[in-house]
């Protein structure tokens, strides 16, 4: 079992710190990837494609905290050569930033249709409809990134088997949406290019509950050593709890 | 496929997933044959004892590891299978060890002969100061064998085991003192299977030696095992998870974990195999 209060706790001052630190970029870069949904939402809802630049550019950011987390990561292998809850940690973060990482790339895919549907007032007054369909699943994954994070910091398998629960959720939710869209496709033919923009954020937005789903199962990793992936909830539950 | 196929299939599956997760949990050796035993094995130098209540099963044709931090008493452990504690006056065992079904602490038990069946290389090479030849057919000579037909071959194939032929062929009578520290190691190696043994133990065998020999030694070690038991003793974690099959964790004269060493080195049971692997201890 790994906690946090073991994290401090080597020999090696030095390894401590590296640690934690690797830990502290991981949750900020986690923070910025927060503040993307939270942007390219509001790009979308308030039709600004300021806002949606302003996403677009800040992608950067997050591709910079990947390679620089990358690569202290190596270093650690590389000099510490660190076992067990220690090497968990590293691969937990290896993979956390990828998802991170892929997250971002979300962000901004939604932001890019916001700007697109910005710029296209009139057609899109029909697809608006369904903002609050897109919003609310927005605001379901961001709180799943949140809280994967939440119980990455905390090393909580409690926590982190609750969230993943939560992206049965966000699927029912895009799937509703994708549904709804698809009757109006056919009702309204002309608008199938604006309405397929609308389908991809509601899709990128899916994924980010994915993604923070992987979070979730690389936390059980990390404390318990168990492996998770590819399990159905139930089963998840299951492993975690037999530990 | 049915449903009802499907179910009954991907229950079955989880039963046997289940049974094996059971057999690993409970048992890592479940699959392996056994070399050594050991059994409520307690040993004492005078008033202090060193080895508490020892039960351990050493696989067969397969690497174990003992790693515990100093004074924890894997050496001490180690020279119990070939019985080199007994060198120690003030050492006393309680309790059995077994090799080939036979308590090596029984009564009537041929210490040369235990020692001919479990060979031992210790941290620092300590050749003799005679030729590499004579160094190999050393055992052998004490055996009584002298033939040099018989001799030769021995020396020739020991040395090809120990990876060190190539190196030597052309200067066999050279003193043995006068190679490296790597080849004066992989010599005792030679040295310690020119008798065939079944066992060899490995007391620390390349903390004396620079990375390269070392390297040389672990792919050594990785050959040797489809031939022989080995139990290496090392202060060398790394070197711990890179050669051995399994690892037992010591600590205090308490064996406090053995398992399969990708299990110690990822995810270890105990908090003390953590703690001690991951550089807490202390």
């Amino acid at each position: 079992m790994m906690d946090t209060e073991q994290l401090g706790t080597h020999i090696s001052k030095q390894f401590n710190t590296d640690l934690e630190n690797l830990r502290e970029e991981v949750l900020a870069m986690g923070g910025i990837v927060e503040e993307q949904i939270t942007l390219a939402l509001d790009a979308f809802t308030n039709n600004d494609s300021d806002i949606a630049d302003k996403v677009i550019a800040n992608e950067k950011m997050v591709n910079a905290k990947e390679m620089k987390i990358d690569e202290a990561c190596t270093k650690v292998l590389a000099k510490r050569q660190p076992a067990a809850g220690d090497l968990r940690l590293i691969v937990t973060i290896l993979k956390t930033i990828t998802d991170l990482e892929r997250m971002g790339d979300e962000a901004e895919k939604v932001a890019r249709m916001a700007k697109a549907l910005a710029n296209k007032e009139l057609a899109t007054a029909h697809v608006k409809l369904h903002y609050g369909a897109l919003l609310h699943l927005g605001n379901h994954v961001k709180k799943m990134l949140h809280d994967s994070l939440d119980a990455f910091a905390r090393m909580d398998v409690e926590s982190a088997i609750n969230v993943a629960k939560l992206d049965n959720q966000a699927d029912e939710e895009y799937n509703a949406i994708s549904r709804q869209l698809i009757t109006y496709m056919m009702e309204e033919p002309r608008r199938i290019s604006e309405v397929l923009d609308f389908m991809w954020s509601a899709r990128a937005l899916e994924r980010i509950g994915d993604h923070a789903n992987n979070i979730c199962e690389y936390v059980v990793y990390l404390v318990q050593g168990e492996d998770v992936r590819h399990k159905s909830w139930d089963e998840m539950q299951r492993l975690a709890k037999d530990e | 496929m049915t449903e009802q196929t499907q179910d009954s299939t991907q229950k079955m599956n989880q039963d046997v997933k289940a049974v094996a997760d059971k057999t690993v949990k409970h048992s890592p050796l479940a699959n392996e044959k056994i070399a050594i035993e050991v059994e409520k094995l307690n040993l004492f130098y005078g008033d202090k004892q060193a080895l508490y209540d020892i039960d351990l099963h050493i696989p067969e044709k397969k690497v174990t590891a003992f790693i515990g931090p100093s004074g924890c008493g894997k050496s001490t452990l180690l020279r119990c299978f070939n019985r080199m504690n007994d060198l120690v006056d003030i050492a006393r065992t309680e309790g059995q060890i077994r090799l080939d079904n036979q308590n090596v602490y029984g009564p009537g038990v041929d210490v040369a002969e235990l020692r001919r069946k479990v060979g031992m290389v210790f941290q620092k090479p300590n050749p003799f100061p005679k030729s590499i030849y004579e160094n190999v057919a050393y055992g052998l000579r004490l055996q009584g064998i002298n033939k040099r037909r018989v001799l030769d071959e021995v020396v020739e194939w020991a040395l090809k085991g120990a990876a060190l032929w190539d190196e030597v062929k052309d200067r066999l009578q050279e003193n043995a003192l006068g190679m490296s520290g790597g080849q004066q190691q992989r010599l005792c190696i030679a040295r310690a299977i020119a008798v065939q043994p079944e066992v060899l133990l490995l007391d620390e065998p390349a903390s004396a030696l620079d990375p390269i020999s070392t390297l040389k030694i672990e792919e050594l070690i990785a050959e040797l095992k489809n031939d022989y038991t080995i139990v290496i003793v090392t202060h060398n974690m790394q070197q711990a998870a890179r050669v051995s099959d399994y690892t037992a964790f010591m600590y205090m004269g308490d064996m406090v974990e053995f398992d399969n060493t990708d299990k110690i080195f990822t995810n270890p049971s105990q908090k003390k195999t953590e703690d001690y692997i991951t550089g807490r201890y202390g």
